[in-house]
């Protein structure tokens, strides 16, 4: 593979000078050798215009830091495939929060509502001299669930938090609520369903499964939220 | 930028930095009741400890017998006998307890079947003072880091800590007697700068392998913490100490854990050889990472390296049972997979060493306080994680001990911490007049100037001149020329001129603000390792080849002591390595072998 010039439309709004947002066009060369992810283009765009603003860090899919929706799709600049982009590719901010600044959102509502779920270990017996005992099948049940990176890929793919980010929880929120709800270490079960038993924290999940199409880690929201619904139930009968 | 005004805000504390060390301060300082501003240029989650994978070592003995004082004796001689021997008993002797009290706070391990925290081979870990490898690396599958830093983030949200998120401290107050009395920075989102009138400050920062130009460090892996320290006249310790990690995605620079080898993972050259064994005919390919980094570059030099231009090696697991790879290495193979188009269960992975980690740093005692080249503590000054040298890595830091350093060190600093300003009873000193002038002149300088140079080209000949001059195996002339050349380069970043002048989320400003700090990282790094004549640990030269007198170009009674850089002056003096532990006998000097 050779180089190419690609096509790129890109969100841009700078409140200290634009009076509203806009798309620029910009066409960049790309090499496909070197360039093989979405982050080292945007690199490269950004080493000919500093002005240019978005989130990195890891450049290696498990910090969360570089989510953007790509092609009208939430995921990771780091993780995209650029030769798989149709053009012009089309980077906007991730939909649903406000934005500061170009690919840049404010996901203050987004780590509102994580906080929300208490997300740390509860259990208030006193621990043990060495670490507490959890069987591997135990230990499995958390699989698919500690691994989330808090990206918002999800919540912000999600039309229930589009329309409800102060009061729905989220698909990050509940998977997360669900990782420590699953650990037999956790002692809040019944607490924890509680706080969930609500027709928007949980129950504006509709079940419309982008989280589970978006999410750069392969995790499954969808079936949290059904396992937190199934428990609900079963303490009900 | 017009609003070049600064108002103070104050705290008892504050913590630099959010990743597993000033995390681990954090908690103490939160539970301790502290008023306490954490300050990190990302949400906490998005830290670099979040990259590592392999493990954090302690001593537990879940799987066999293992014992604190032989971790201890591997410490010290894979940090070549640079590393302060109190300190690295210190640590060693409290690994146990601070990856139990992680489990505690909910970490999820994976477990052994009687439900214990999963241990693993890991690269220079053995049993019985050097016998042959055991399993100290306690592991949740190959995203331990990640599992961790989440887990200490958590017990955060419930001690309830303040966090300022995005926020990207710029400078160290210090006054006319030394004393530390906080920070500036600057807010990201608004351009605000802000003064941190505190107490106590306590830097977190992490390394700064973005000096490199392959590294496995994120992008803000830029050395905030040792520019700071440098421009405050505190002296940097050893910084010629970089450890370059076998494993490293060729081309991409993304992370491999050792614990892919620690599971049985075997490197291979063109011959499919299992080199390691030439190397390190008892350890293999898990000796120590510098040994085996050399070792690699050697198979690379002479031929044997892998691929159209035999530039990499291969890192061959696919004699593993495919669900030991699922279950054990499952985000090794999205790595592969993602960065090397490679699945690692039907095929080898392209891997050469790449840089990773900063053995030297701020210089530190066990208890987290920063000293000075005097010997004394800086008042109101702490440092953990690998922006602090305490020193328990000395030339050579050993897989998974640095998640160990950051707990145990993270965790010291904070209680020296509660201890001086709860007991003592500490007031605020008052800040000096002039406190923010060099922070102000430094902003102003980069909103006026007009035909400068480009940061991101500066960046880029910075760390081509540290890959080149400065690499797996260092030689005199290069050394030298590369001390001119990086002092070229610093007079470009005293130029740096951006575009954007924005005060929202401005990241052009941040990265030239940044480069000031990689600069002198890159500066000490240099005229330190031009300056040891000697082979030790990860810093080898051709100078100083392995000779009968000098068993592995190691030169005991020249250059076993600490290097310290100072700023002012780019000049060094020299400390002794502390040989002395605390309560066992000191590890008597050795040739290092595998």
């Amino acid at each position: 593979m050779a180089t190419e010039t690609m096509q790129f439309k890109i969100y841009r709004y700078d409140p200290d000078k634009d009076s509203a947002p806009y798309m620029q066009d910009i066409s960049i060369e790309v090499d496909h050798a070197i360039d093989r992810k979405l982050l080292d283009v945007l690199t490269k765009i950004k080493a000919k215009d500093d002005s240019l603003s978005y989130r990195r860090s890891c450049r290696e899919g498990i910090c969360g830091s570089d989510a953007m929706n790509i092609n009208g799709r939430n995921g990771l600049a780091c993780l995209t495939e650029i030769s798989e982009l149709k053009q012009p590719v089309v980077l906007r901010p991730l939909p649903g929060l406000p934005v500061i600044r170009d690919l840049i959102v404010d996901m203050t509502q987004f780590f509102k509502q994580y906080h929300s779920i208490k997300p740390y270990l509860i259990n208030d017996t006193p621990p043990p001299e060495r670490e507490r005992l959890q069987t591997p099948e135990d230990r499995e049940e958390l699989n698919g669930l500690y691994e989330c990176i808090l990206c918002a890929c999800c919540s912000t793919s999600c039309p229930s938090f589009w329309w409800n980010p102060d009061k729905f929880v989220g698909p990050a929120g509940l998977l997360n609520a669900y990782r420590f709800i699953a650990d037999t270490r956790d002692e809040a079960t019944n607490a924890r369903l509680d706080d969930l038993e609500d027709p928007y924290r949980l129950f504006r999940c509709h079940t419309i499964m982008n989280c589970v199409e978006v999410c750069p880690k392969g995790l499954n929201p969808t079936m949290a939220i059904g396992k937190i619904k199934e428990m609900m139930v079963r303490r009900a009968i | 930028m017009s609003k070049l005004t600064i108002s103070v805000r104050k705290f008892d504390a504050v913590i630099v930095g959010a990743g597993g060390a000033g995390l681990r301060a954090a908690i103490q300082l939160s539970e301790a009741g502290l008023k306490t501003a954490v300050l990190s240029k990302v949400f906490p989650t998005r830290s670099h400890t979040v990259a590592a994978q392999g493990g954090v070592s302690a001593s537990l003995g879940n799987s066999e017998e293992d014992h604190w004082h032989w971790h201890m004796y591997d410490t010290v001689k894979g940090s070549d006998w640079l590393g302060d021997q109190d300190a690295i008993e210190y640590m060693c002797r409290k690994a146990p307890e601070a990856v139990v009290e992680l489990e505690h706070f909910g970490m999820p391990f994976d477990r052994t079947d009687e439900g214990k925290i999963y241990q693993r081979p890991f690269g220079g870990h053995m049993s019985n003072f050097g016998e042959k490898p055991v399993r100290r690396a306690c592991a949740a599958a190959d995203r331990t880091g990640h599992a961790m830093l989440h887990a200490l983030y958590q017990r955060n949200v419930r001690a309830n800590t303040q966090f300022f998120v995005e926020w990207m401290a710029l400078d160290l107050i210090r006054d006319a007697e030394g004393h530390v009395l906080g920070i500036i920075a600057l807010e990201m989102e608004t351009g605000d700068i802000v003064a941190f009138h505190a107490k106590a400050t306590i830097f977190a920062t992490g390394g700064a392998g973005r000096i490199y130009y392959s590294s496995t460090n994120a992008f803000i892996n830029t050395g905030d913490g040792l520019g700071m320290a440098a421009r405050a006249g505190i002296a940097l310790e050893d910084m010629e100490f970089w450890q370059f990690h076998p494993t490293g995605v060729a081309g991409a620079g993304v992370l491999i854990t050792e614990g892919v080898r620690g599971e049985g993972g075997i490197l291979r050259n063109s011959d499919n050889e299992r080199f390691m064994e030439r190397y390190a005919p008892n350890a293999k390919d898990l000796a120590s990472r510098d040994v085996v980094s050399r070792a690699m570059v050697t198979e690379i030099n002479e031929g044997r390296g892998c691929g159209p231009h035999k530039d990499f090696v291969l890192l061959d697991i696919t004699h593993l049972d495919p669900a030991t790879i699922m279950k054990r290495l499952p985000g090794i193979r999205e790595i592969s997979i993602q960065f090397a188009g490679i699945d690692p269960i039907k095929a080898p992975i392209p891997v050469v060493p790449t840089c990773h980690y900063q053995m030297g740093g701020v210089p530190t005692n066990y208890h987290g306080q920063v000293v000075n080249a005097d010997g004394t503590t800086v008042p109101g000054f702490y440092a953990a994680g690998e922006v602090a040298c305490a020193s328990v890595h000395g030339a050579n830091r050993l897989g998974t001990n640095s998640l160990l350093d950051l707990l145990v060190f993270g965790k010291a600093s904070g209680d020296s911490v509660v201890e001086s300003v709860k007991k003592n009873a500490v007031a605020h000193k008052d800040l000096p007049a002039d406190f923010a002038d060099q922070t102000l002149a430094r902003l102003n300088r980069l909103n006026t100037q007009k035909s400068g140079a480009s940061v991101n080209e500066t960046r880029l000949e910075m760390q081509r001149t540290m890959q080149k001059h400065c690499g797996v195996f260092r030689f005199k002339d290069m050394l030298e020329e590369g001390v001119r050349k990086i002092c070229e380069v610093e007079k470009a970043v005293r130029l740096t001129e951006i575009g954007d002048k924005s005060n929202t989320w401005n990241t052009a400003r941040v990265e030239a603000l940044e480069l000031d700090n990689l600069i002198e990282v890159a500066k000490s790094t240099m005229v330190s390792a031009e300056a040891r004549k000697e082979s030790r640990g990860a810093h080898v030269r051709d100078d100083a080849p392995d000779t009968a007198a000098n068993p592995n170009g190691r030169d005991d009674e020249k250059w076993l002591k600490h290097s310290l850089w100072h700023r002012e002056t780019n000049t060094l003096s020299y400390k002794p390595v502390t040989l002395t532990p605390l309560s066992v006998e000191s590890i008597a000097l050795k040739t290092r072998a595998y």
